[in-house]
């Protein structure tokens, strides 16, 4: 499904500006603090998406915001892809991480505060479903956590693991883009990533991955990270040998080489 | 706190009159053992007091620390590749089947009291014992302290660390998890590389096709038996010959080749390394209450299809994953139907020369020197120009590899294209050590130089003085012996000359040494003999 033509406006866009790293960092650090704030107040989405009042007041703030890059009637440009067919969950997604409105031109947009309340959302989510079907934000029974974790490990760890780190920490992907870190993500938006498969992650439809399998993923995500992370302490970020390596380098030899001076020291 | 200056002499020393019990007990077993010979010269043997020479302690300290928490872990791991279905108490895995290995270090972490801790002391303890180990190589490499009478104990120290990252690797994949499970599809990658044999030996290694049945048996054997049963002995060995050849001290009045200054061991030294020991355990013990380390739980069990983004081995294995990370495409090579790995080949044939190369550096050095005199005092980096920027070269090669280990972690954290940093690497691995080399011999040769002048005049006071013809001078102040010591003790080593044997050639290997030999001491700075430092004092 999905077949995306912004592979062509990816590539057209592959420059990149000196400063995106600089950005980047700014942009990842303001993120963490601003995300939470806004994304806690998650609005119930009983605002009905068939409601023509939504609709309207959607396409307006398309209009607004959205059509520089994605065309006056969502049909793309070659800033954007078109976003007929892509869903209420595609939007709902984009929009709630704050990826969309797309700041600037990189190898990979990046997360920031989000810029409009959920109601906002729901309005460009329930135009953007009126164009054309796609997926939908999905149903609150799959995102409780009550499935099966064990389950959800093994098809996290055949279809995510790869890009995500089996311990959701994140990884490198080619180019400059990267799988994001995992933790602390909403059950919304993980199911929502699987079912509309954000730039450069696959999608994970439901002949491939059932809603039950999705929501067994979801559940090990949230048991990992509420119950597993810290069991044994500090888990430096999840990042394995690497940040061990380092840790007992700097800390563990760096502060016994401290007292291996203060023994041998003489008083003056 | 004072310094007992002592040298190591082998007056006796008179037993201390303990009560009765104490001393029939002792004279009851040094009878039979003849053991009170080896206390007081154990006890009288004399300690450098300098931080520098502590860092092989802490790695016997954690190697102390392994073994107790080692011990500990056998009691209730199972290493067998038995199928189960797990039945412990972390709820994600119920009923899930996987290795009886995986599911014993699952049930040590959750079910079994101070199993986790434990699992983190041994682990933790294993990383901080070859970190001590290679500071501890780099300190004996930097003051020369492997040149003759100790070059056979820098071989048994390199075995030893080679040992450890042998033991590192293989109770690494003890667990059965899904990294450990990736470590060890890269060794066998890795023999399969191998021409000829290759496959069949990965076939023996394996007991059949990867992964196989009986890996983590074989692997235990050696883990807990064989490489530790090894490595103690090396380290029994390397101790003793560390007794025997005293140690190194630095350069200083009164410290010649012919004593050691220090503390002797006993009472004062032994009750410092005593309560040492417990810093060392004390920190590992801190470090595995505070942090995790291979929260194996998070990784599942090992399943040759799931690979998962970041796997990288142990800090010390590393530069090996980082070598094979830097090999540029296309290495493969198909000759006569058969492929041949260069990717895998070429890192391994050139850490094999790097480790090589360690290994046999002190005679290497011997060979250009031809230095067959005995030293015992440790040499100033300085004053070693080559020998330190031979060092630097080979402490950057090794830091790019160890660097590309992580380079995925690199990329992803600064913000960097996973290529950029691969080909910056490469880059580096040459650049590196030539850039290396080339300023850290500067730096030594600068150094050695304001030494030189130091000695020769003096420290600048900064307190300018009017003569009586109006000149301006500024008063230099002279040292005291002990510093100038340091500063002119130091050995002036020249080229050496090409000489026709005796049947009036002169051999290859003779012009070559020769050449190296000037490469190594061409720009040397002798030290200020005792004339020019008695006209240095007046001018
Ligand atoms: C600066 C240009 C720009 C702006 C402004 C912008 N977008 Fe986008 N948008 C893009 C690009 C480029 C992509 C394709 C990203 C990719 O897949 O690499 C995209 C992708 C999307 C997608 C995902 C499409 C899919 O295939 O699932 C959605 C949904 C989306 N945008 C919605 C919006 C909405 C809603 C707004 C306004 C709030 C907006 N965008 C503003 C450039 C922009
Ligand atoms: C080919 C690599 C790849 C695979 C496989 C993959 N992802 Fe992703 N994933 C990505 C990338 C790249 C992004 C970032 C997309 C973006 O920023 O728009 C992402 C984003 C996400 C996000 C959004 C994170 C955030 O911070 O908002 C979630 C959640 C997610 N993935 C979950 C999953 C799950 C669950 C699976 C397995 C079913 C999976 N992914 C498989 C590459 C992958
Ligand atoms: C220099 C010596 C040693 C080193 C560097 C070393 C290192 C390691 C490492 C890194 C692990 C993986 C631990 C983990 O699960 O996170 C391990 C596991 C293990 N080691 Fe050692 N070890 C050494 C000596 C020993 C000795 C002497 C014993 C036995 C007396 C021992 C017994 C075990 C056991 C039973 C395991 C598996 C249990 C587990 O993984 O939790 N080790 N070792």
């Amino acid at each position: 499904m999905q077949n995306r033509n912004s592979t062509a406006a990816r590539r057209a866009s592959g420059r990149r500006h000196p400063l995106a790293s600089v950005a980047l960092i700014l942009i990842g650090l303001l993120t963490t603090g601003g995300a939470y704030a806004l994304l806690s107040t998650t609005a119930s989405a009983e605002s009905s998406s068939d409601s023509s009042a939504a609709i309207t007041e959607g396409q307006k703030l398309f209009a607004a915001n959205c059509a520089t890059c994605h065309g006056v009637n969502a049909a793309g440009t070659a800033e954007g892809p078109s976003l007929y067919g892509v869903g209420s969950a595609s939007v709902d997604f984009q929009m709630g991480t704050g990826r969309m409105p797309l700041a600037f031109q990189g190898p990979q947009g990046a997360q920031k505060p989000p810029q409009f309340t959920q109601t906002q959302i729901d309005a460009v989510a329930a135009y953007i479903a009126s164009l054309a079907p796609g997926p939908a934000v999905p149903d609150e029974k799959w995102l409780d956590g009550s499935g099966d974790a064990a389950a959800g490990l093994e098809l996290f760890r055949i279809n995510c693991a790869m890009c995500h780190n089996i311990a959701g920490a994140g990884g490198a992907l080619t180019e400059g883009k990267y799988a994001p870190a995992l933790q602390g993500v909403e059950a919304k938006y993980i199911y929502e990533a699987m079912v509309t498969g954000p730039q450069n992650m696959p999608v994970f439809s439901d002949l491939n991955l059932t809603p039950q399998d999705k929501a067994n993923i979801i559940s090990y995500l949230k048991f990992q990270q509420e119950n597993a992370s810290g069991v044994g302490g500090v888990d430096l970020g999840g990042l394995g040998p690497v940040a061990e390596g380092l840790f007992i380098w700097i800390f563990g030899l760096g502060a016994i080489v401290g007292v291996t001076i203060w023994i041998t020291a003489r008083p003056n | 706190m004072t310094t007992a200056e002592s040298t190591a002499t082998k007056s006796g020393v008179k037993a201390a009159g303990g009560s009765k019990f104490t001393s029939a007990a002792a004279s009851y077993l040094d009878e039979r053992t003849a053991i009170s010979g080896i206390t007081k010269e154990l006890g009288r043997k004399i300690f450098p007091d300098h931080w520098t020479f502590m860092l092989g302690e802490v790695a016997i300290y954690s190697l102390i620390a392994i073994l107790l928490s080692g011990t500990f872990l056998t009691l209730f791991f199972d290493p067998t590749m038995t199928e189960v279905h797990y039945d412990g108490s972390y709820v994600p895995f119920k009923g899930v089947e996987m290795s009886a290995a995986y599911s014993s270090t699952l049930n040590i972490s959750f079910d079994i009291r101070g199993g986790l801790l434990m699992r983190q002391v041994h682990h933790w303890a294993a990383l901080l014992f070859v970190a001590a180990i290679g500071l501890h190589m780099l300190r004996v490499f930097f003051n020369g302290a492997f040149r003759k009478p100790r070059e056979l104990n820098w071989v048994i120290g390199f075995v030893l660390f080679i040992l450890a990252m042998g033991e590192g690797f293989t109770g690494y994949s003890l667990p059965d998890d899904l990294l450990s499970g990736n470590g060890l599809r890269i060794i066998d990658g890795m023999v399969k590389g191998i021409p000829l044999v290759g496959t069949w030996v990965s076939y023996l290694l394996f007991g059949g096709e990867f992964p196989g049945g009986v890996i983590v048996p074989r692997l235990y054997s050696l883990h807990i038996l064989l490489l530790p049963a090894i490595l103690v002995a090396a380290l029994g060995l390397h101790l003793l010959l560390m007794v025997i050849n005293k140690h190194t001290q630095y350069g200083g009045p009164g410290r010649t080749n012919d004593n050691v200054v220090g503390v002797p061991v006993m009472p004062n030294f032994a009750a410092k390394a005593g309560g040492f020991f417990f810093v060392v355990f004390g920190v590992i013990v801190l470090i595995s209450t505070f942090f995790t380390i291979n929260p194996i739980w998070n990784y599942g069990p090992y399943d040759p299809a799931p690979i998962s983004a970041g796997t990288q081995p142990d800090w010390y294995i590393g530069f090996l994953d980082g070598a094979l990370r830097l090999v540029p495409p296309g290495w493969e090579v198909v000759l006569w139907n058969h492929t041949y790995s260069f990717n895998i080949l070429a890192p391994m044939i050139i850490i094999g020369i790097f480790i090589l190369l360690v290994l046999l550096y002190p005679f290497i050095e011997i060979w250009v020197t031809g230095d067959k005199r005995e030293h015992h005092i440790a040499d100033r980096p300085r004053n070693a120009p080559v020998r330190t920027a031979i060092g630097a070269a080979g402490v950057s090669f090794y830091a790019v590899l160890w660097a590309a280990g992580g380079s995925d972690v690199i990329a992803t954290h600064f913000h960097l294209t996973i290529e950029a940093v691969t080909h910056t690497l490469q880059a580096l691995l040459i650049l590196a050590p030539i850039i290396a080399f080339w300023i850290t011999k500067r730096v030594c040769i600068s150094l050695q130089k304001k030494d030189r002048e130091v000695a020769l005049h003096g420290y600048e006071s900064g307190r300018m003085v009017r003569l009586p013809g109006g000149q301006y001078h500024e008063v230099h102040q002279p040292l005291d012996d002990y510093e100038r010591w340091r500063l002119v003790d130091y050995h002036d080593y020249k080229p050496l000359m090409i000489r026709p044997g005796a049947d009036g050639k002169i051999k290859f290997s003779q012009r070559l040494r020769a050449v190296v030999s000037r490469w190594f001491f061409e720009d040397r700075i002798s030290p200020a003999t005792p004339k020019e430092l008695e006209q240095g004092g007046h001018h």
